[in-house]
Formats: C-alpha cells, structure tokens, sequence
C-alpha cells in the first residue's frame, strides 16, 4: 500500500490555505449581500489561521499558534462590530446589496 | 491514515467554501460556513493543535456562526438571491482571474521556497521555544500567552469592550430630537427624517 506511506507535509496545508484564500477573495468580489460578503471574509481568515498552525508545525515554534489565538480574537470582535453596521444600514433600507450603500452617508 | 484525514477534511473545507461562495440562500450560505470551520477544525487536530481546534470550534462554530443566523433571521433577510443578475459585466471574470493569480503566487511562492530539508518552510526555527519538546500545546500556548505576549492579550481585552460598546450604540434605535408633538407619530417622523435626509 503506497498511499499508506504519503504523510501530509506542511506545504500541503499552505497549498489548501491558498486555495481557501482565494475562494474567499472571489466570494467577496463577485457576491452582493452583505452578509455573505462577510462570511467570505471569515473564509479568508480561516485560510490565514491554517497557514499559521501550518508554519508553526513546520518551523516547530509556539508563537505560531498563539498568532492564531489573537486573530480568532480580533475576528471575533470584527465580526461584532461589522454585523451591528449591517444591522443598523439594513434597518433604514431594508434589502440593500452593496451596490445600494456605496455613498457612505445615510 | 494522516493521508484519509487530509484529503477528506480538505474536501470538507473547499466544498463549504464553494457552498458559501455559490449558495445563493444566505443561510444556505452560513450552513456550509460551519461545514468549512470544522474541516479547519479537523486539520487543527491533524496538526497537533488540540486546543486551538476546541477554540475554533466554540468561538467560530459556536459563536460566529450563530451570531450570523441571529442576524439573518432578525433581519427578515432570509430570501434568496438572485445570483444570476450581474449589474457590472466584467466583475465576475477579473474575480476570478484575481482568484487564480492568488493561487498561482502563492503557490508558487509556497513550492520554490524549499529549502535543505526538502520543506516549503523556510525560516529561523523554535524562536519561542520548541514545540515539539515542550509537553502539551495548551501548556505551551498558556506559558507563551501570559509572559511574551501578556501585553498583547491585555490589550485585546480593551478590544472586545471597546467593539462591544460600539456595537451597542450602532444597533440601538436612532437618537432623534423630535418636538414634543410629534412623539405620538413616530412612524410618519421617521419617513419624513428619511426623505429630508436624501
């Protein structure tokens, strides 16, 4: 059994993290709901958070994961703080896309 | 075995991936986002990073997620998209292009780095202290936490209050300076607010 003998190298989680990375960038580009442009953005900190445990195993050092444990925190309160945006636009014009909140102002 | 567990929770992770790039449902959309987070999850646990596997998946699948259905739902947003309009022709080309270059950069960044030891990484190893010989990942991750970067983790606490209240004043109804009057037709006031703000 050959494929028994492959093990993953950190190289692949970087090549899944790129991949992941990507998918997010197109996701924000080519979606128009809001919400969903921020779930695209939680993708491409996932793929970030991968490739940092992914150099971490690789360079077999500690602060690597804990680089991961202050973006879960900073994504966390983003995520916070993005959402009452939404919130607060999507009360005034209910259904609005991105297009419709280019302007900046109310 | 380790070879099974990557290939299926990396499927797990570009199939949620897509889910939310193409569902045209937002909460289609949140769904597949929790199926990514726990692929993630699972490379974490493939990694050796037990407790930042358990993290991700309380702080993203637990909380993250749950606070976007909250807001789907309390919304009334949870209607589908028409994804197949595209106002702006050549948007969803040049993203895709963007994408591949992504990929290709990186990628290529990734497999020509390699250095004497046949790995992509490249780099001055074990400066925090040596992961492989310190006993468990959380003890390392605590020690690591609360001495070099104790600062840090301080200053993330005035963070979270600091988006919380923020938070708190974005969501709460708007502050208007009505005449006494017209406080008992807070529905035509609020209309008229609109139309003089535009």
């Amino acid at each position: 059994m050959i494929l028994a003998e492959i093990t993953p190298t950190p190289t692949w989680y970087l090549l899944l993290a790129a991949v992941l990375f990507a998918l997010g960038t197109v996701g924000l580009l080519i979606r128009r709901n809001p919400l969903v442009m921020f779930m695209c953005i939680e993708l491409m900190l996932n793929a970030v958070n991968l490739s940092f445990v992914a150099f971490s195993v690789g360079l077999d050092d500690i602060n690597g994961q804990t680089a991961v444990f202050f973006v879960l925190v900073v994504a966390a309160a983003e995520v916070v703080v993005g959402l009452g945006i939404i919130v607060a636009i999507l009360r005034r014009r209910p259904g609005a896309n991105a297009d419709d909140i280019s302007m900046m102002r109310g | 075995m380790e070879l099974v567990v990557f290939v299926a929770a990396a499927a797990m992770v570009l199939g949620g991936a897509l889910g939310v790039i193409l569902r045209p449902h937002p909460v289609h959309a949140a769904l597949s986002l929790v199926l990514t987070l726990f692929g993630i999850a699972v490379l974490f646990v493939a990694q050796q990073a037990n407790f930042l596997a358990v993290v991700q998946v309380i702080v993203y699948a637990g909380a993250i997620v749950v606070l976007f259905l909250f807001v789907i739902m309390l919304l009334g947003v949870d209607r589908t998209d028409d994804i197949r309009v595209e106002p702006f022709k050549v948007q969803r080309p040049v993203a895709i292009i963007i994408g591949l270059a992504i990929v290709g950069l990186v990628g290529a960044a990734v497999l020509t780095g390699a250095g004497e030891d046949s790995t992509a990484i490249t780099g001055e190893r074990s400066v925090g202290g040596s992961l492989s010989e310190g006993g468990p990942d959380i003890n390392q991750l605590a020690e690591s936490l609360f001495s070099d970067y104790v600062f840090a983790f301080e200053v993330t606490s005035i963070l979270l209050i600091v988006a919380v209240m923020a938070t708190v004043i974005l969501a709460r109804r708007p502050f208007r300076i009505d005449p006494p009057e017209e406080s008992g037709r807070q529905d035509d006031a609020s209309g008229a607010d609109e139309v003089r703000s535009r």
